[in-house]
């Protein structure tokens, strides 16, 4: 499979494989106009098998919540063909409207203009918690 | 603004001078009874509660202030759809505090999150309950004399029961405290309270299932209702209900200054054979809430007038 180069945008590697396309809608990638690649179970020598985004456009976008998924991903800047920059995403300390509070007794089942806003809990555990009702964040 | 929506949003100087004025409420009531004058308090009930209500509302009148409020969501505009935020944001153009109750959790924190004003919550879900948690630590110093060097029993429901996690994690903070955590294999502790207090606070505790074997060492016995509005499955909860209820012959093998606290209301988990044994201080309990909430309401006016 031949997936040509990016000259300006971004490459998101070592997705952790079977995550890219929650990558790709928490990023809301399908409301953007450029070329994009999503690249599942690709080759990894660190992982064994990874997914990759190529997104052809620089994004003014908050990478930091990528730490969610995984912070072993790595964010590669694109310009003119080369790479400029590299960078690992930390743990975000809050995550707001990225997950939603699963939990049937929270208040946000019933205020629906209320953020779903989550503080990471446990930095070991890569643990988050519902900010109002402390219950513990599932993937959506 | 200062707001008490979790009990540790109290430190254990804070909770200890509320006990200490509360304390003095018991003592010297006429020094306090125009403390809030002019003042008043909304008591926004969105589900029932007796004492709860009445204990913040009797509180704020022994304080020399007024009430307004509702006892009911049905009672209110929520019933037309209005949020909590926006109750709130016009109920503090009239009150000068708000006590709130609300089924969902999480509620009291969107309250204070919107509110001018000291914002109190009386019970949000099955998550928080902080002036319950408050009114425990004030029968235990009234009735023991002191917060520190204790066995304390929780009994029943463990894993549900709010009142039980705050008293855990508020308990937690005072030396010589010991935990006996008597429940079914179903309602035992959450992870989180079990690693995250008393773990990593190397607080000795012992989990058992049964209330025979563990109630001679207690200074403490904390029962708890298995709630029925906890449950999502109604067979669960029939099939647990009657799993720990106190009876005179077990209270028979207790200390003799032993002490039994519930938050109430009691369903039949206390034999009510029991409640003229002088070591039943539940309804003793009842009373000394209205104290540390009348405590509460002073130091929060205080310091938003601050």
């Amino acid at each position: 499979m031949i997936i040509g180069s990016i000259v300006n945008g971004i490459v998101i590697d070592h997705i952790p494989a079977g995550r890219g396309m929650e990558l790709y809608k928490l990023m809301k990638l399908n409301e953007l106009k450029c070329e994009i690649a999503l690249i599942e179970n690709a080759k990894s020598e660190k992982l064994g098998k990874k997914d990759i985004l190529k997104i052809g456009e620089m994004l003014p976008f908050d990478y930091s919540i990528l730490g969610y998924v995984d912070s072993r991903i790595t964010i590669n800047f694109i310009e003119n063909g080369k790479r400029v920059r590299k960078e690992h995403p930390s743990m975000p300390e809050i995550l707001s409207d990225i997950i939603k509070c699963k939990n049937p007794r929270c208040i946000t089942t019933t205020e629906q203009e209320l953020p779903h806003k989550f503080r990471l809990s446990d930095r070991e555990s890569l643990s988050y918690r519902c900010v109002y009702c402390e219950s513990k964040a599932q993937s959506n | 603004m200062r707001h008490l929506i979790d009990i540790s949003d109290l430190t254990r100087d804070e909770t200890n001078e509320l006990i200490e004025t509360a304390s003095d409420i018991i003592v010297n009531p006429d020094n306090y009874t125009n403390k809030c004058s002019r003042k008043k308090i909304a008591t926004l009930f969105y589900e029932p509660s007796t004492r709860t209500r009445l204990s913040f509302e009797s509180a704020m009148l022994d304080l020399g202030g007024s009430v307004i409020g509702f006892s009911s969501a049905q009672y209110s505009s929520v019933s037309k759809g209005e949020s909590v935020a926006d109750t709130v944001r016009t109920v503090s153009c009239f009150a000068d505090i708000i006590a709130i109750r609300h089924p969902k959790e999480g509620a009291a924190l969107v309250a204070a999150m919107n509110s001018p004003v000291p914002v109190i919550n009386a019970g949000d879900g099955g998550h928080n309950h902080p002036t319950q948690t408050l009114t425990d630590l004030l029968t235990i110093v009234r009735e023991k004399g002191r917060l520190t060097d204790l066995t304390i029993g929780c009994c029943g429901d463990l894993k549900f029961g709010r009142t039980v996690h705050s008293l855990i994690t508020a308990m937690a903070r005072y030396s010589g405290v010991r935990f006996v955590l008597i429940s079914p294999d179903e309602l035992v502790i959450p992870e989180y309270l079990r690693n995250g207090v008393l773990k990593r606070e190397n607080i000795p505790y012992v989990e058992t299932r049964s209330l025979d074997e563990s109630i001679a060492e207690l200074d403490i016995l904390y029962m708890t209702r298995v709630q029925k509005e906890r449950f999502f499955n109604e067979a669960d909860y029939v099939r647990l209900k009657d799993s720990y209820i106190l009876t005179p012959d077990k209270l028979a093998h207790a200390k003799s200054d032993m002490r039994i606290l519930h938050p109430l209301p009691r369903v039949n988990e206390i034999s009510t054979a029991i409640d003229y044994d002088p070591r039943a201080a539940y309804f003793r309990q009842v009373r000394y809430g209205k104290f540390i909430r009348m405590a509460l309401i002073l130091k929060l006016l205080e310091e938003a007038e601050e």
